[in-house]
């Protein structure tokens, strides 16, 4: 299933048990998977139209009315074109607004650079109190749903919203604020978060074909940091690398060095090498920005100083 | 009128005129420009009690242009909320009276504010939450001349009317100035009346925003507009920093300027002076209360 579907599945359900859960868009619930909400939740969903910035403003005043309010959008025009929205009516007001933003880094894919956030999550982690969450496939999201719904504060959703490679089986269980272990080993530690989890699983397996035993830790919720799981994983590898579809300024890179700044560790960085994004299909960008699986496991070996 | 409204406005006003002159900087144009709309919300129209400030069902005020904190804590104290002493500790250190107003700070403050043309929308959001609710609340919300230059203010305009959200009562404090000139100079808003009304606005002109019965007769006028199917825009045509000529002879320098203690001492005593004069003539007895 589509992550977007399992989104809305999601929603719905929750909706469906609190009248107070209301859902804004800002003319993209088609793309964010709610259209079919509308008819459903007549009371629960608002169309804002093209206009982000009341939409955040709204949901505010909707969150001091005692409603938890999920507004949605494409990840740019969710963070970077409403920063001082979320900023100010948001996290300073300490509204408890859920922001989704769709389509991270290069799964805008045909919408191009335009519509390819890399700094989304450097932007919303500099704001004091947003918790960022960001999902791998459709079994973390609908775990993590209700784990954000129920926390009480500004958080964002940063969601990849076509059909995700399975990574979690059923039965996983979603812990905010505790990175997931998916692959023990000793050689060096990858950090992952997102969209390039499942290449990053790959390119362990390659690792591991070479004698190279990686250690793959998801970084779902970046901020907060796991920074215990973080430093504990570092310090027994002595090596990490981190891999995000974001700009490596930022983003889950800048999450790990920070939590290893007082005792360092060398670290590598795949993603986003500053630059912006461009139009493209998705194996074409994988290959642009260096986050195919292959290139995972060539990184993983530089960094061991390994051929 | 209540015949003791012009009291509340007179004691409104020369408290937000002590706390900025106790201070001795502050935003005291746009202050002193709506004191007579925050007297008629708090003493005559609103729903509230000062006992409860959370209270579910009262209507509420959002004053989008934030930096008119000052005077919304002067007609939150005046109207039983906090103390007034706690209005000389605006703008120190750990005070809960910021420049801006904070809903997280302040017993009465309905929204956090101070980035222009926020508060609008969030006050669009609080009516959207009214009806939801079914509580028959009504939200007021005050933007500036200049924030109306603000695109998120015409965005909120659209979607109120669309959403026919007729619990909405709006005020554009239209002093005519902002930081740089006036507003007609820096990038004019004029022709207002047509363009609220463009937006599907129910639009009422007061021609001097700065006397309490023509504000009050407005306020009442805009709440018979509450099942209209439109939300309502009041304009009031102000003077920035009325009733300290001082300060008004500043024009545009006044929106955030210093003001001494001396300053505030003489606009004070000039203020009541001037009262007891009025009152006298009008055959009303001045009430016995102390200075502010």
């Amino acid at each position: 299933m589509e992550m977007r579907a399992a989104y809305a599945e999601c929603l719905a359900e929750m909706m469906k048990n609190d009248r107070h859960i209301v859902v804004l868009d800002a003319d993209l619930s088609k793309a964010s998977g709610t259209r079919g909400l509308y008819e459903r939740f007549p009371k629960q969903m608002f169309d804002c139209g093209i206009a982000e910035q009341n939409m955040t403003s709204i949901a505010a005043g909707l969150a001091s009315y005692g409603f938890t309010p999920w507004i949605e959008s494409f990840t740019p025009f969710a963070t970077r074109r409403i920063c001082d929205q979320i900023a100010i009516s948001v996290a300073y007001a300490g509204m408890n607004v859920k922001i989704t933003g769709t389509d991270p880094g290069i799964s805008a894919e045909l919408n191009g650079g335009t519509h390819m956030s890399m700094e989304d999550i450097g932007v919303l982690r500099s704001v004091p109190g947003m918790v960022i969450v960001e999902p791998v496939d459709e079994v973390q999201l609908r775990a993590a749903m209700p784990v954000l719904q129920a926390y009480q504060g500004p958080a964002y959703l940063r969601l990849f919203r076509k059909e995700a490679p399975k990574v979690f089986d059923e039965g996983y269980r979603f812990e905010l604020f505790k990175a997931d272990l998916l692959r023990g080993g000793r050689d060096l530690t990858i950090f992952v978060s997102g969209l390039p989890t499942a290449d990053t699983l790959e390119a362990a397996k390659m690792l591991a074909e070479e004698g190279i035993e990686a250690e793959v830790i998801n970084v779902h919720t970046i901020k907060p940091i796991d920074a215990e799981t973080v430093r504990a994983s570092a310090h027994r590898t002595g090596l990490v690398l981190t891999v995000e579809n974001h700009n490596v300024i930022g983003g889950l890179h800048s999450a790990v060095l920070e939590a290893l700044a007082a005792d360092p560790v060398p670290a590598f960085a795949v993603g986003v090498q500053d630059r912006f994004g461009e139009v493209g299909k998705l194996p074409y960008l994988k290959e642009v920005m260096g986050l195919t699986a292959e290139n995972i496991a060539r990184r993983a070996k530089d960094a061991l100083g390994r051929q | 009128m209540n015949p003791s409204l012009s009291e509340h406005c007179l004691d409104i006003r020369c408290d937000t005129i002590r706390a900025i002159g106790h201070l001795g900087v502050g935003h005291i144009g746009g202050c002193l420009s709506v004191i007579e709309l925050l007297t008629v919300l708090y003493f005559e129209a609103m729903r509230i009690d000062p006992s409860q400030p959370k209270m579910k069902g009262r209507d509420r005020f959002i004053c989008s242009k934030g930096h008119a904190g000052p005077a919304v804590y002067a007609a939150l104290a005046n109207r039983g909320y906090f103390p007034k002493e706690m209005l000389l500790t605006l703008n120190q250190g750990g005070t809960n009276l910021p420049s801006h107003c904070d809903m997280n700070r302040t017993p009465g403050i309905d929204m956090t504010t101070g980035s222009l043309g926020q508060g609008f929308s969030c006050a669009v959001g609080a009516a959207l939450g009214s009806k939801l609710e079914e509580d028959g609340a009504v939200i007021y919300t005050l933007i500036g001349d200049g924030e109306t230059q603000e695109g998120q203010i015409w965005e909120a305009a659209m979607f109120a009317a669309a959403k026919k959200l007729d619990n909405l009562i709006a005020f554009t404090d239209y002093n005519k100035l902002q930081i740089d000139d006036t507003v007609a100079r820096v990038n004019d808003i004029a022709p207002l009346e047509d363009k609220w009304e463009a937006f599907g606005w129910n639009v009422i002109t007061v021609e001097n925003g700065n006397d309490l019965a023509e504000v009050s007769d407005a306020v009442s006028l805009a709440r018979s507009f509450t099942t209209t199917g439109r939300p309502t825009m009041v304009i009031l045509n102000t003077k920035k920093g009325c009733g300290v000529p001082a300060v008004e002879a500043m024009g545009a320098g006044n929106h955030n300027c210093p003001f001494t203690e001396a300053q505030a001492d003489e606009a004070i005593r000039a203020l009541r002076e001037a009262f007891r004069a009025g009152a006298d003539k009008t055959g009303e007895a001045p009430r016995d209360r102390k200075e502010a």
